[in-house]
């Protein structure tokens, strides 16, 4: 264990000793600054009954922000490590495959995590600047936030799992955005696709993540969902161990 | 049972990429406490026979065994008992030296308390104890690698593996670096690869040549060298006339070769080649006070590693390399 959080320590504490972990806190930011003031134009024009989490995903800021950050929270994990050559020194101290996995996606999704807190201070500003107190309803926010960690987590392991197929970060992250926007896009709006065979709708009304955030930003937290997401991580960081070990393949 | 087995047993080890056999059946055995140098050129299989003793690379064929443990089977007892240095002596550069060591002694499972010690102990012993603080990319090539040396010991191994260490190092840092070595050399067994000839010549007590996959030579470095100096030549200066040098050594038995040309003044260059190896100098010496000429130079050329290795690998470059 000590091992473990040894190795998160490290990937967690690496994006700040890099000009990129403060780049990205920096574009999520203002990225929840113009969601902000979009959200501050909509409240105000009309009258809406709708929580402002929920709006909040309707802006599409949300995927802009977790399309954009996690290659680059992830590109780095293996493929930096590669090509400097400290994944050879790291692997050849008595560590394992599985430690070193789960350790890099820990310090992924802890570094993601933390990007996301001042959206609480964006949602706490928008409840001083509105007076209404229903607009900040904590079990909605605590949804809003389950289903950010759920998301990220699958985006996390997309990017693990790119990063851990090359020694290039400019790779990782294409590959990571390719996966994340691929998916995003296969179920984005799903109504609108009318040309689909019947069959086709209930599953991409099952894979569309547009729909799963308007359920947890309503402050619904669904067995389906979660599975769903679950299950996507652990098969993307299974895939990442087997990409680790194969280096002992022959 | 475990410190009876010698440190390092590699039996037909066998290493293949798609198209080029990096390792082609190597065997040798390092017993402990020595010093051994894997000396070849650059492509020769050094760095894939660490890698697969280190277990990072898996052999297409063959055993390794480090201190009775199994490469492939045991790859955990290995690592716990190597240090290893890989080429070009990878760090995290964004991380402070006494950090890294401490980050490098808890991956390697050394208790808080234990790897607080161990780093304090190899801070003083690779002479990093001025520079603890300083971030590792800001350090000269020379401290980097002591960090990296200081790595390889900081749990105490019984093995360390070194990977090229002194490359791309000036001068004074591989003077340096390489007493480091020595030193470790009195405590540990040490393996470390070059293709410096001088450079196994100065640290190592054995050496294993190596050339394309396989070894072309194993032995005491001294007894290479030997076995390889038995033509050595004889140069001798002596001012003397010609036709008298050559009258005098001309019939002489054991002799292949001679040669004279001219120097400044009345020296003149003599070079003898020996038939059967045998030293030339007291005879040379012997002829010079018998007729009472002067001599002001008498050397009988020693071969170094350098040599050795032109000579062993000389005709054996296929195509291709």
């Amino acid at each position: 264990m000590s091992v473990f959080l040894t190795l998160v320590r490290r990937e967690l504490g690496a994006y700040f000793k890099s000009f990129t972990g403060y780049l990205v806190i920096a574009a999520v930011l203002l990225l929840n600054g113009f969601s902000l003031v979009d959200l501050i134009e909509r409240v105000r024009g009309l009258a809406i009954d709708a929580p402002v989490t929920e709006l909040f995903y309707q802006t599409d800021y949300f995927w802009l922000i977790v399309l954009l950050c996690s290659p680059v929270i992830t590109m780095r994990a293996f493929a930096a490590e590669k090509s400097t050559g400290t994944y050879e020194a790291l692997m050849t101290t008595p560590v394992g495959d599985w430690q070193v996995v789960l350790a890099k996606f820990t310090g992924t999704m802890g570094f993601y995590l933390l990007t996301w807190l001042p959206l609480l201070a964006v949602l706490f500003a928008l409840r001083q600047i509105t007076g209404e107190a229903a607009l900040f309803d904590p079990p909605v926010v605590l949804a809003t936030f389950i289903g950010i960690t759920l998301v990220g987590s699958l985006f996390m392991s997309f990017g693990c799992f790119a990063s851990s197929l090359t020694r290039s970060e400019i790779i990782a992250a294409m590959l990571t955005f390719l996966m994340g926007i691929g998916l995003w896009m296969v179920g984005y709006r799903p109504d609108a696709s009318g040309m689909l065979p019947a069959w086709a709708q209930p599953v991409l009304d099952h894979i569309s993540l547009t729909r799963h955030m308007e359920d947890f930003s309503r402050g619904m937290v669904t067995g389906r969902h979660v599975v769903f997401y679950l299950s996507g991580t652990v098969f993307f960081l299974f895939l990442t161990h087997r990409v680790v070990e194969s280096r002992r393949w022959n | 049972m475990e410190s009876a087995a010698p440190m390092i047993e590699v039996q037909d080890l066998t290493k293949r990429y798609p198209g080029r056999t990096a390792v082609d059946g190597l065997s040798f055995t390092v017993g402990r406490g020595e010093v051994v140098g894997f000396l070849g050129p650059n492509g020769a299989g050094k760095s894939t026979t660490m890698r697969i003793l280190a277990c990072f690379l898996p052999a297409t064929s063959g055993t390794a065994r480090v201190a009775g443990f199994d490469v492939f089977h045991e790859p955990d007892e290995v690592r716990r008992r190597i240090g290893y240095m890989p080429e070009n002596n990878p760090l995290h550069l964004d991380m402070r030296v006494r950090e890294y060591l401490k980050f490098r002694a808890r991956l390697k499972g050394l208790s808080w308390r234990r790897s607080r010690g161990q780093v304090d102990a190899v801070l003083q012993q690779c002479g990093l104890t001025g520079v603890e603080r300083r971030i590792i990319g800001q350090l000269s090539k020379g401290y980097r690698q002591r960090v990296g040396l200081a790595d390889a010991l900081v749990h105490e191994p019984d093995l360390i593996i070194l990977d090229e260490p002194t490359i791309g190092l000036d001068p004074h840092q591989i003077r340096a670096v390489r007493s480091l070595i020595k030193e470790l050399g009195r405590s540990h067994t040490v393996l470390l690869s070059t293709h410096i000839m001088s450079e196994v010549e100065m640290t190592c007590s054995r050496v294993l040549i190596l050339h394309q996959g396989r070894i072309l030579a194993a032995d005491r470095t001294e007894d290479l060298e030997r076995r390889l100096s038995m033509d050595g030549q004889v140069v001798a200066e002596i001012a003397a006339p010609e036709a008298a040098l050559i009258e005098a050594f001309r019939d002489l038995p054991g002799i292949e070769r001679m040669e004279v040309t001219e120097l400044d003044g009345e020296y003149r260059r003599l070079s003898l080649t020996p038939s059967q190896g045998a030293d030339l100098r007291p005879l040379v010496f012997g002829q010079v006070s018998q007729h009472g000429w002067v001599l002001r130079e008498l050397t009988r050329s020693r071969h170094s590693l350098e040599d050795i290795f032109v000579h062993l690998t000389q005709g054996r470059n296929r195509p291709g390399n």
